[in-house]
């Protein structure tokens, strides 16, 4: 059996989704976090199905990518339930959509989660009068706490093993409704899997472009609907995807009426935080404070366990001649493989893992999209809106992501900007190399001021080429949702999940890295590739040594770090690489080429021309930036400003 | 009147949503019909978006947009 689940974007479906198939769907309070299905099959209740979490969804109207996919899905895969979250404390805009899927005719089960949420905004709600009306089974539920789950999946099974077909709630407007069954009349013969007045309305709204997707011999049909949709709007005075709206928002006003009433709000902290945190001036103050001292956190912690980590690692490497013999190839191989573990424990680790729970926590918290709220203006000054923002904040976690997040932007334009400027925030990867080389050597002070210079660089880069593709961007629309105080469980699950992506895929290729740089040294040939990396090395000043873990930083950015102190030869870089240079080797890592993730991802979401152009661009921007870097060390140092 | 031009914590309500297909039909989906009650709750500074409050949803607009959306003061 195949359960959809579908709601409308930060209703709680990932929450679900984990509860019950593990922490499987990375989870935000930030509309717009899924933007790909997951499916997964899971055991409930002793029957195992496959549940299928959609990216959210206003509606069914596609309006962006995201969108377009989750129609794609629910009319070509055969879905035999479709289990419909809705957020109680926004019941009106819920069931707009759940009106919608009613009309899709298939089995159908609501969800209505954040009972807590809404009971303390004072709202009670009438589900057993709200399943009467709807002639649909409607469920509370608390997915974060996990309350109401198995009564949920109960009704669900019993919905898919009788089949029962649901009816759609006729629209108030008789013109309308007319037109509707008169279209699904032609629509008999067609040979789709869909309720004829679903997909009669869904031709009306949407144009017949849902025809384009199966066959192209429906030409007398397109041509019928492209009538029928003139003849809604000479009538109505708006295209019928605004009146079938209307109709809905209308129908779901007048539920919302007969079933929930609203009492006292319970004034808690967060009705009032946004006074304070979205305040003209005291938001940014905050907003500062609160990157500062997440980045102090991150800091603090990773360098108290980089260094005794560091030290026990490299006496322990020191030693092993003593016992397999000085210079013996055994010895270069448990010395590579030594250094690939000391690398993951010691420096890349030790940075991640505070990172990440931070993120994780301002992710739940629903701080992020006050982000893009204070924010939209620099953003605009880039060329792109405030809703860019997301894919920036997921940037420093991952570039991946980052780049899969461009999805959600509607302009072909936007997306390229955003993931161009994307690619450069430096992601927790490259946390390795700021913080565990220029954090840990020259302090937190320059560390952060290279993250300044990134954002300047980014914004620069983004004023520069939204010159060159003159268009406004159209502006920003975003729901900004309530506060939401995250359990440890699902920070500590998330943490985990991002991870595990560390531990299972870079860690393996930085221990064969190092082992590849020991073998290299030991038979000479890293000459030769530090040879091919020489004119860029030249050119910034840098020992040519640093080639091998440039090059190798395209695989995994984390590389360019662990790999330097081998390349080196050295257990304390500081020996070998002056300040100048250390930071002049950051900002190169920072920008240079995107990681082999990171590009396939440009290729899946743009497509190889842009990939190739994204990735070329970013080595000259981290040229430049390593030169004005270099440049801007070697006159601030006499100042005695830098150190 | 524009939506941009209105005070804060004043409850207005929506005539019409200008706008090309996209915002529009953005807009409806987050719930602004015509008919609908909103208020404008905070504005950023530096010419930055406006929030607004509608139907109990928190929705952050930026000023292009608010620019097409008229409204009317409430009875």
């Amino acid at each position: 059996m195949r359960v959809a689940l579908i709601g409308q974007p930060n209703c709680g479906k990932s929450t679900l989704f984990n509860q019950v198939a593990g922490y499987k769907a990375d989870t935000g309070n930030f509309p717009g976090t899924t933007v790909t299905f997951t499916e997964s099959s899971v055991k409930v209740i002793g029957e195992t199905i496959d549940l299928v979490d959609l990216p959210g969804t206003y509606s069914l109207t596609a309006s962006n990518l995201a969108e377009k996919e989750v129609i794609r899905y629910l009319s070509s895969n055969h879905v035999d339930v479709i289990l419909n979250l809705v957020d109680a404390s926004h019941l009106v805009q819920g069931l707009d959509l759940t009106l919608e899927l009613l009309e899709l005719g298939k089995p159908l089960v609501v969800g209505m989660n954040m009972m807590d949420e809404a009971a303390r905004m004072g709202i009670t709600i009438d589900g057993p009068h709200l399943q009467q009306i709807l002639g649909v089974p409607v469920l509370p539920l608390i997915a974060s706490k996990g309350r109401g789950i198995k009564q949920l999946f109960t009704t669900v099974l019993d919905a898919g093993s009788n089949g029962k077909v649901v009816n759609r709630i006729p629209y108030k407007n008789q013109q309308v409704e007319g037109i509707i069954l008169e279209l699904s009349k032609n629509l008999q013969d067609l040979n789709l899997d869909w309720n004829r007045e679903a997909l009669a309305i869904r031709l009306l709204e949407d144009g017949s472009e849902l025809l384009n997707d199966s066959e192209s011999e429906h030409q007398e049909l397109k041509e019928e609907v492209e009538i029928y949709i003139r003849q809604v709007t000479e009538q109505q005075g708006k295209t019928p995807g605004w009146v079938f709206s209307e109709e809905r928002h209308f129908l779901a006003q007048e539920l919302t009426k007969q079933v929930m009433t609203r009492g006292e709000e319970r004034v808690t902290w967060q009705t009032r935080a946004d006074d304070i945190l979205l305040h003209p001036f005291w938001g940014y103050v905050i907003l500062l404070g609160i990157l500062w001292a997440f980045f102090q956190a991150v800091y603090l912690t990773g360098s108290a366990i980089e260094g005794p980590l560091i030290s026990l690692f490299d006496g322990l490497i020191a030693n092993l001649g003593k016992y397999t013999g000085v210079g013996s190839f055994l010895t270069d191989i448990l010395t590579g493989i030594l250094q690939g573990i000391a690398g993951g424990v010691a420096i890349v680790l030790p940075y991640l893992m505070p990172f990440l729970l931070g993120m994780g926590f301002l992710e739940d918290v629903g701080y992020l999209p006050r982000l893009a709220f204070l924010m939209d203006s620099l953003m605009q000054k880039m060329g792109l809106h405030g809703k860019a923002i997301v894919p920036f904040i997921l940037g420093y976690g991952c570039n991946v992501p980052a780049v899969m997040a461009t999805r959600t932007l509607e302009d072909r334009r936007d997306r390229f900007l955003a993931a161009t400027l994307s690619v450069m925030v430096p992601c927790a990867a490259r946390i390795a190399v700021i913080f565990g080389l220029v954090a840990f050597y020259l302090g937190s002070k320059i560390a952060l001021l290279i993250y300044i210079f990134n954002i300047i660089v980014i914004a620069l880069t983004g004023r520069i080429l939204s010159w060159r593709i003159l268009k406004k961007s159209p502006g920003l629309i975003l729901e900004v949702p309530p506060y939401r105080m995250p359990t440890l469980r699902t920070m500590l699950n998330k943490t985990w999940f991002r991870a595990k992506e560390f531990v299972i895929e870079a860690w393996p290729i930085l221990i064969a890295g190092s082992i590849f740089l020991e073998l290299a040294n030991r038979y000479n040939f890293a000459g030769f590739l530090n040879l091919l990396a020489r004119p860029f090395t030249w050119v910034l000043g840098l020992p040519s040594a640093v080639g091998v873990p440039l090059i190798f930083g395209v695989l995994r950015k984390e590389l360019s770090m662990i790999m330097l102190r081998q390349a080196l030869n050295v257990t304390d870089i500081s020996q070998a690489l002056t300040p100048e240079q250390m930071i002049t080797f950051t900002i190169f890592v920072v920008f240079y080429i995107p990681c082999l993730a990171t590009l396939a991802a440009l290729r899946k979401e743009l497509n190889t021309r842009d990939m190739l152009i994204i990735a070329a661009l970013t080595v000259v921007v981290a040229m430049a930036t390593a030169l004005v870097g270099r440049g801007l060390v070697i006159l601030l140092t006499p100042l005695g400003i830098l150190f | 009147m524009k939506l941009l031009n209105v005070d804060d914590n004043i409850q207005v309500e929506i005539i019409s949503c200008k706008g090309g297909r996209g915002i529009s039909s953005k807009l409806r989906q987050l719930g602004f019909m015509p008919g609908d009650r909103i208020t404008v709750i905070q504005r950023a500074p530096f010419n930055g978006p406006l929030l607004v409050e509608a139907n109990g949803r928190t929705v952050a607009l930026g000023r292009g947009v608010a620019g097409k959306i008229e409204v009317k003061a409430c009875v």
